[in-house]
């Protein structure tokens, strides 16, 4: 009941004040009114009012402070309010009381610690008994009423972190130590620990009693856990674990509510976060307030769970209301929707949104004609009307995809597979891709695989060009650029032959024409192209595009695309090749597909393209257009798309993307790839990015995994000596030295080498190298 | 030729000093040594006078080759030829020809641009952006400031990543000190530090040692044959590499660090700032799995036999911490004076701070141990201890500028 009234009369709000110096640890007095701070430069009592802090006293005193003054940690006394002890850095213990009639308050000096104090603990109910916990690894009790300590314990390790006396257990104190043990002692037996275990790895910096529940003692470390174990059972057990962002410097359990503990952070992460330990994967609140690490938690009063006081290296001292927290449950999404491998759907949600049929028949509808299969699962969180949570229950339904259906990733699958990125020519690549996704039912895609096509296709190049915009469909090989490298002195004859041969797979293509020609139509940019294009044609073969013209007549429709052609003419960067043309033809057909261009080749095209005058739009014109449809592919989450036509376009477009939107449509394709195991095709794409990132991916965390060739077991560590039976793998048969890189072998006798020496010593040797009288031989 | 080699490898440990009174691990620890020594032999074709001389305490060796050939050849940011080329800026600091050289071939093997090695000039801007905090780190660390780490974070055409500055940090430092220890080990007046093992290998294949960290050496169209002779020839020529082509503003030096009473926010606080509690988990988080290997070297370099008292030790790590103005609450440094000979204070001194053979002559140094392993063991001491020094600064630095 006193208790209580006690507790009511808290108040306050949020607050702050700045400090002289970084704090290293703090703490409050028992009636929860004043709070003590103490650092390397700093040792204030400030009091608690109702609207702000008030530095009620400095404990500094003197000219020149001596290290004693310099605190790694402090306690005030729980029960003799004018109490309080330090743990200075130079090793000492030092006593200080209020009640003392002059400035130094300095009560008594304890000197025993050979090195840094690290911990001091007031037992919580012995009014004189003092622990202390050094880097020296011994602890110490004091008893105050004594100029020296009474007892003496060895860690037998390294250094104490912490110290902390049993609040249920008299006789019980735990410490936790740099070697990631947590030793528990009786304070009668100085002799030896009652109970060790090893509670993490690396340091443990601190540890915390359970207020309320007997043996459960909570411990961070420097591995960023926070564990919580029970020891009254027979063998200390793990009950929870909570995984942190960063090592845990301080841990405190929360007053009045059984799984709530507050930590914070040794470096790096400056929040202080309260967890429900039963929840460890998302803090139940957070404290943000503070610009450097946190270095001293402790909630204000043993029996009030809303005020959080904390000190901090930014030289700030804080007072938090617990409602002013930010919650990251609040702002973390409680539905969750995910895509299995096979086109599965796994969604959980609020069991209350879940039970309303239309929401969940919306979910499913038209795209998962088997969706009606579902099974719920239901988790139910057993309701704790202490929490203040929101009950919690929550169903997970799992909707299958019906095999077979379109509805999976089939179709990415097919097409990664499908689809060409190099070793043919630009022209037959796009075609190749267009077709593939023509056959997926993708005709979106198709077309701008041939737009693509028809964009950058070799402009230097008349036959090709023409053939192409003529023809539409692209279905025509390119077999008639390749004709064309044969070309010689007799261009006009070999051109006369040509032509025929368009001529003839024109016809044969024709009936491909139709599906393609709505969505020609319906791009503008189709139409600018095909202007050019038509010019060409009429000047190099205008009896073959009479004829062509009048067998379909719906090929009149381009023409209406002259006036446009004329307006791009007058475009500022369109004339420019046209100009440019007579003197160097090749120069914007270098651009290109210059690869495949020989000198006579290249000169016999100077010879035909000299004839025309022909307006080309320059492939860059199109970059821009190109790089959104692109950005748009990305944007809808067709990454795939963009990535292809990416290597596909090669430098024509690289380097109008910046590299980092490359680089991160790689990831994610490469990352799609092999999570459907198709290892084939991302490192084919792997291999053909450009981007320096992606590249490198091939370099790295690459394992291979070999035997000992003596006694044939897995070489555990890396090195080329074997661990077991202390041998070279892999020895040269003729230098006797280890063969990294290639290797070669006898399949006969299979003794072998270095490449080089095998090679040389078979030339004047018959026999194998290791001396068996195999004869060896190497093709 | 096999058994000739296991030969040559027992004779490589002959000099192993036996201590009295240890015989029952003796064996053992001779067999550990022998082992660790093939294996770096087999690794590298080669074993360096550093391992030999370290080889006398076969613990220790082991965790400092696992870091140094994780820092050099595993994950990481950085490139393999960039890790190298780094690690002769350090090494060059201290004109430590030695290292100089050994990198220098190493960086070529990692196909690194042998026109870089012309002079620092001639490598990247990057690399060059570099040269201030590594000398700054060499000579007087408790310089490096926030201001260092921004201007090479600074997001720019040559800026660096926090990862990829972190792995450079740690081997500069890890070169720094690694130059004290072949300077106070003598290695570095061997003129020709390579006692390699010449069976008519190629070194093309000994050094293939790059092979292990998967480098893809970009397989050249002209054949190995006619790669290894070539390979060998700039071998050659790079161990006549100077490293004053690699320093600039070669007059900046080590100074004393002179603690004045009216500054005392010069003097770095160990207990403000340290390895286990904030050094640790800052390179940790940043460069995965340093941390524990560092963690490690500084542990087994404190747990070594010490045929003196512990306090020795302790006085001889925080004089050299001492010298480098770090400072711990809990020491009383008049114990410095009272332990520490002036003949050994000068030793470490020279070593810690100015392992530069070609401006100290060792010779006149008069402290002269009584038995071989104590002077490894203090040459261990001094470079772990530069190497924790270093790297606290650096750390600190990088994380003042977190803060900020």
């Amino acid at each position: 009941m006193e208790k209580l009234t006690r507790v009511s009369t808290i108040s306050g709000r949020t607050m702050f004040c700045h400090l002289d110096a970084p704090a290293n640890a703090i703490s409050v007095c028992r009636d929860a009114t004043q709070v003590v701070v103490a650092g390397r430069n700093i040792f204030k009592i400030y009091g608690l009012e109702e609207d702000g802090f008030v530095e009620r006293l400095n404990l500094r005193v003197g000219r020149k402070p001596s290290l004693n003054f310099s605190c790694a940690d402090v306690m005030w006394h729980q029960m003799e309010e004018n109490l309080l002890a330090t743990a200075a850095t130079n090793g000492a213990v030092v006593m200080w009381n209020l009640a003392r009639p002059c400035r130094n308050k300095q009560e008594q000096l304890f000197t025993e610690h050979k090195r840094t104090v690290n911990k001091v603990c007031f037992h919580p109910t012995e009014v004189n008994m003092l622990l202390s916990g050094s880097q020296d690894g011994f602890m110490k009790c004091f008893d105050l009423r004594k100029k020296e300590s009474v007892s003496t314990f060895s860690g037998q390790s390294e250094s104490v972190r912490d110290v902390q006396f049993s609040i249920k257990d008299y006789f019980t104190f735990a410490a936790s130590f740099e070697n990631g043990n947590v030793q528990l002692w009786d304070i009668r037996r100085p002799d030896r620990y009652e109970r060790m275990f090893t509670a993490h790895t690396g340091p443990v910096f601190c540890c915390d009693w359970h207020p309320e529940d007997r043996g459960w003692l909570a411990t961070g470390g420097r591995d960023k856990m926070v564990k919580v174990w029970d020891m009254s059972t027979s063998r200390v057990k793990e009950i929870y674990c909570v995984q942190t962002i960063a090592s845990v410097a301080r841990v405190k359990w929360r007053p009045e509510r059984r799984y709530h503990l507050a930590t914070c952070s040794m470096m790096v992460d400056h929040n202080i976060y309260v967890w429900d330990v039963r929840r460890p994967f998302i803090p139940f609140a957070t404290f943000e307030e503070h610009k450097d690490v946190t270095t001293g938690i402790v909630w204000r009063h043993q029996h009030d769970p809303y005020y959080l006081l904390s000190g901090s290296k930014d030289s700030t001292l804080y007072q938090h209301m617990f409602k002013d927290a930010s919650r990251p449950v609040d702002r973390a999404n409680p539905e969750g929707l995910c895509f299995g491998l096979f086109g599965d759907l796994a969604f959980a949600a609020k069991e209350s949104l879940m039970s309303a049929p239309p929401s969940v028949g919306d979910v499913g509808r038209k795209t998962y004609p088997g969706g009606d299969r579902r099974y719920p699962i239901f988790f139910f969180k057993k309701p704790d009307v202490t929490e203040q949570f929101e009950q919690v229950s929550s169903a997970l339904s799992v909707f299958e995809s019906e095999a077979g259906s379109s509805v999976g990733m089939d179709w990415f699958i097919n097409t990664a597979q499908s689809y060409l990125l190099s070793g043919k020519p630009f022209g037959e690549l796009c075609e190749h891709n267009a077709q593939v996704a023509k056959r997926l039912n993708r005709p979106q895609e198709s077309t701008t695989w041939t737009m693509l096509r028809i964009m950058f296709s070799e402009p230097a190049n008349p036959s090709l060009s023409s053939n192409h915009n003529l023809n539409k469909s692209g279905n025509l090989p390119l077999v008639n650029s390749f004709s064309m490298k044969e070309m010689s002195a007799a261009l006009s004859e070999r051109n006369k032959e040509n032509r025929q041969d368009n001529l003839h797979s024109l016809e044969t293509n024709l009936n491909n024409n139709d599906e393609n020609e709505e969505t020609e139509g319906s791009e503008g940019q189709a139409e600018y192209l095909f202007g050019d294009a038509e010019l060409d044609d009429d000047d190099l073969y205008s009896m073959e595009h009479d004829n062509q013209a009048a067998e379909e007549p719906e090929y009149l429709l381009p023409q209406e695309a002259f006036p446009l052609r004329h307006e791009i003419i007058d475009h500022p960067s369109a004339p420019e090749p046209v100009q440019e043309r007579p003197e160097s033809p090749h120069v914007s057909g270098s651009e290109t597909e210059s690869t495949c261009l020989t000198s006579t080749e290249s000169f016999s095209l100077i010879s035909v393209s000299q004839l025309l005058f022909s307006p080309h739009l320059p492939p860059k014109f199109f970059c821009p257009i190109v790089k959104e449809m692109l950005c748009y592919y990305a944007e809808q989450g067709d990454v795939q798309m963009a990535v292809s036509v990416l290597i596909v376009l090669g430098d024509r477009i690289r380097k109008e993307i910046d590299e980092l939107t490359q680089e991160h449509w790689y990831m994610s394709y490469i990352d799609l790839l092999q999570r459907f195991e198709l290892w084939n095709v991302s490192n084919e794409v792997i291999k053909l990015s450009t981007c320096g990132a992606i590249m490198c991916l091939n370099q790295t965390s690459t394992t291979l995994h070999i035997n000992c060739s003596n006694c044939k077991r897995p070489m555990s560590n890396k090195g080329w000596i074997c661990d077991r039976c202390h041998q070279c793998a892999s020895v040269c048969a003729v230098c006797h030295h280890v063969v990294k890189g290639l290797f070669v072998w006898c399949q006969g006798c299979s003794h072998g080498g270095h490449l080089e020496h095998v090679m040389e010593w078979l030339k004047h040797s018959k026999h194998c190298p290791a001396g068996c009288g195999h004869l060896c031989e190497y093709t | 030729t096999f058994l000739s080699e296991k030969q040559c490898y027992s004779q490589l440990f002959s000099f192993e000093n036996v201590r009295p009174g240890r015989n029952v691990n003796l064996s053992f620890e001779k067999d550990r040594a022998s082992l660790l020594c093939m294996k770096a032999l087999a690794n590298r074709g080669r074993l360096d006078s550093v391992s030999q001389q370290m080889a006398s305490h076969p613990q220790y060796l082991e965790s400092f080759l696992r870091t140094q050939h994780y820092i050099l050849y595993m994950d990481g940011p950085l490139p393999v030829h960039y890790r190298h080329y780094i690690a002769i800026m350090a090494a060059a600091r201290h004109h430590c020809r030695y290292l100089v050289s050994l990198h220098s071939a190493q960086f070529l093997l990692a196909d690194g641009d042998p026109l870089w090695l012309q002079g620092l000039e001639a490598a990247p801007l990057r690399l060059q952006h570099l040269d201030h905090i590594n000398k700054v780190l060499a000579h007087q660390p408790w310089l490096t400031a926030r201001s260092h780490i921004q201007a090479l974070l600074k997001t720019g055409e040559q800026c660096w990543s926090l990862a990829e500055l972190v792995q450079a940090v740690v081997l500069l430092a890890h070169c720094h000190s690694l130059c004290s220890f072949v300077f106070g080990s003598g290695s570095d007046s061997d003129t020709t530090p390579t006692p390699r093992v010449h069976h008519g290998t190629p070194p093309g294949y000994c050094l293939c040692d790059a092979a292990n960290g998967n480098t893809a050496l970009s397989p050249s169209l002209a054949g190995p044959t006619e790669k290894a002779p070539r390979r060998r020839e700039e071998d050659e020529a790079m161990f006549s590499a100077d490293p004053s082509r690699f320093v600039t503003d070669p007059e900046f030096g080590y100074q004393e660090f002179a603690r004045r009473e009216e500054d005392h926010f010069q003097v770095f606080r160990v207990q403000d700032y340290s390895w286990e509690d904030h050094g640790f988990s800052l390179v940790n988080r940043l460069y995965s799995d340093i941390g524990h290997l560092l963690d490690e070297r500084f542990r087994n370099v404190a747990s070594l036999p010490f045929p003196h008292s512990p306090d020795l030790k302790r006085a001889i790590w925080n004089y050299i911490h001492c010298i480098y103005g770090i400072r711990y609450d809990d020491y009383d440094y008049g114990e410095v004076n009272r332990l520490l000979e002036r003949g050994l204070k000068l030793y470490i001194k020279a070593v810690a701070c100015y392992p530069d053979s070609s401006k100290t002559p060792l010779c006149p140094l008069s402290w002269a141990p009584v038995k071989a392993s104590d002077k490894v063991h203090v040459n261990l001491l001094v470079m772990e201890a530069r190497l924790q020094a270093e790297l606290l600064y650096a750390l600190r630095a990088i994380t003042q500028y977190m803060i900020a």
